[in-house]
């Protein structure tokens, strides 16, 4: 059973911030997920290779080219803030 | 008009019985006149379907315009379109406006579609019932208080209310083949790679798979052309030749080999659905196929497999909503962590925030093994088991949901009995085999769908195997009486 500490640190790692009063769904919902995720433990997969990709892909290669033009400006048109071309974030440094 | 099959609004386009401006003029006033019960698009692109469809009649004239152009369609709003509100049904791109096309787009807007509209969808495709879409449940139009299912759920609800000769949808764990079962339509997954995902906004990467949702199979095989091929935009695209998916419709089934997995029946199956689909079978087995019992003895631990995947691979791919390059941003953030924190809380409904800290938790440092890796090597065996079956079968068939469409709020409060809508569909998509459901009948009231499961790249074959039962039945030509 999850508790309000595993709840928080779990938001944290996730950068979510969450309700308070919350906490006690979250408690329950995530634990009662993980408790149906439990029956895999039930099978031995010691010699089972594990499954990135169904049909055994991998990443294909490519020359190493310029193909896409600059859309900057296209691209941050949709950004919240924008000044000379840089997106806009509060002061980091001091 | 609205009751035709594409290629019947096809040859009329072409025969110029019908131009595609009065044709998508009339599809637009069936959506504004209807979809306030319904509440399945969350946009619709009046001005700029009625500019494509005048394009469209120009090539028709000059006869150059290809098999499709000039029908009407709509999107999930999912797909990225260039100029056009990408919501994804969440708050977090309610202020999005895409600026490129997802291939997908591209590809319907080459062959001279008619984007009609984006339809509404579970929150970034996450749900099993379209009711965790910022923009507000979609209803089942054969009973209004009832769920459409999900994610898809909009495109579902838009086809079978004739809003829409087609639609497109996404299908992770069963987003397409569970609403088009529960809406009483046709709807396929291909084969994981076979359609683009590049410029569709991605949940879970090694699941997610494109495809149609059509009033019947033909409408589907006609629309799959367009769809499906390979793009190098697509990391995981695989090029695979693409077949006249028309072509092989009209092969009798006589001698086709079919599987019924023992383990799908029983456990959860609604009397009323497993009496449908062997209704249906029984139909298959008149038309001269073989029907035989098969095992898919790791078919239990598909729920649990998935709902370690898809969590873990959405916090990875969620985590780049962040308040900064596009979508919401909170006001006057006091810092970055700010900025973040705030901007995801704010943006995301309960059920993705729910996802997102599983699969924060699964992949946290300490647990990697446990979950995600044994997850995976529990996919290889679950991929196994069908190659097993496909050794003897040419086909298998299950419900493709354990229970035709449950009421609005019925599961909303409780996620896990929600995740066991997907039961009979998350198999196919942890093996990335393709499936279809096809509408199947009645309980109480309400469509059942029978799914069709093929090997890698059988898409063909499963539209062959829909349209031959399509010829003898005729669930899918019924219209909710509402909407006739």
């Amino acid at each position: 059973m999850l508790d309000k500490t595993d709840v928080k640190r779990i938001a944290h790692l996730a950068r979510l911030a969450i309700d308070e009063q919350d906490n006690n769904d979250y408690q329950r919902d995530l634990t009662n997920i993980l408790s149906l995720v439990e029956k895999m433990s039930a099978v031995d997969t010691a010699d089972v290779v594990p499954m990135a990709h169904p049909l055994e892909g991998t990443q294909r290669l490519r020359k190493d080219q310029v193909t896409e033009p600059d859309e900057r400006d296209k691209l941050q048109a949709v950004a919240p803030r924008v000044e000379a071309g840089l997106y806009i974030v509060p002061k980091v440094i001091e | 008009m609205h009751e035709k099959t594409l290629s019947e609004l096809s040859r009329d386009l072409k025969s110029k019985a019908i131009s595609s401006e009065e044709l998508t003029r009339a599809f637009l006033d069936r959506i504004g006149r209807f979809d306030d019960r319904l509440n399945s698009f969350i946009t619709v692109t009046d001005e700029r379907a009625m500019d494509a469809a005048r394009a469209a009649d120009r090539l028709l004239q000059s006869g150059k315009g290809g098999p499709l152009c000039g029908i009407p369609f709509a999107q999930k709003d999912i797909f990225c379109t260039e100029g056009v509100k990408t919501s994804c049904g969440s708050r977090m791109l309610d202020n999005f406006i895409a600026p490129y096309d997802a291939t997908t787009a591209a590809r319907f807007n080459q062959a001279g579609l008619v984007l009609l509209g984006k339809t509404n969808m579970d929150e970034f495709a996450m749900g099993s019932s379209n009711e965790t879409s910022y923009y507000g449940p979609v209803k089942n139009p054969w009973a209004p208080a009832a769920v459409p299912g999900g994610s898809s759920g909009g495109s579902a609800a838009a086809v079978a209310a004739r809003l829409t000769p087609a639609a497109t949808g996404t299908d992770t764990g069963g987003s397409i083949r569970q609403p088009a079962a529960l809406c009483g339509i046709t709807g396929i997954k291909p084969t994981y790679g076979r359609v683009s995902r590049y410029g569709m906004i991605a949940f879970a990467s090694s699941l997610d798979q494109g495809g149609v949702m059509t009033a019947s199979a033909e409408d589907a095989a006609l629309l799959m052309g367009v769809m499906a091929g390979f793009d190098e935009r697509d990391s995981t695209s695989v090029d695979h030749p693409v077949p006249d998916y028309t072509a092989g419709l009209h092969a009798p089934v006589k001698g086709l080999k079919i599987g019924l997995p023992r383990e799908y029946l029983g456990k959860g199956l609604d009397p009323a659905v497993e009496k449908a689909v062997e209704a249906a079978i029984d139909e298959y087995r008149r038309l001269g196929a073989e029907v035989r019992e098969i095992s898919l003895p790791h078919t239990d631990l598909a729920v649990p497999v998935y709902y370690v995947v898809a969590p873990a691979e959405c916090s990875s791919n969620l985590s780049r909503y962040d308040g900064v390059r596009y979508g919401h941003r909170c006001a006057e953030p006091q810092n970055l962590a700010d900025l973040y924190t705030r901007s995801r809380g704010e943006g995301f409904g309960a059920e993705v925030k729910r996802r997102i800290m599983i699969g924060t938790y699964v992949l946290s440092a300490g647990y990697y093994d446990a979950y995600y890796l044994k997850a995976q090597k529990l996919r290889r065996l679950i991929k196994e088991d069908f190659m097993q079956a496909f050794a003897e079968v040419d086909v298998i068939m299950t419900p493709t949901a354990p229970t035709a469409a449950f009421n609005i709020g019925e599961k909303v409060d409780d996620p896990v009995t929600m995740y066991l809508s997907d039961v009979f569909t998350i198999p196919a998509n942890l093996a990335g085999l393709p499936g279809i459901s096809v509408p199947a009948g009645f309980a109480d009231g309400r469509p059942v769908g029978l799914q069709i499961i093929g090997n890698y790249f059988a898409e063909d074959r499963l539209l062959n195997v829909a349209h031959q039962y399509q010829q003898v039945t005729d669930w899918h030509k019924r219209v909710p009486p509402q909407f006739a």
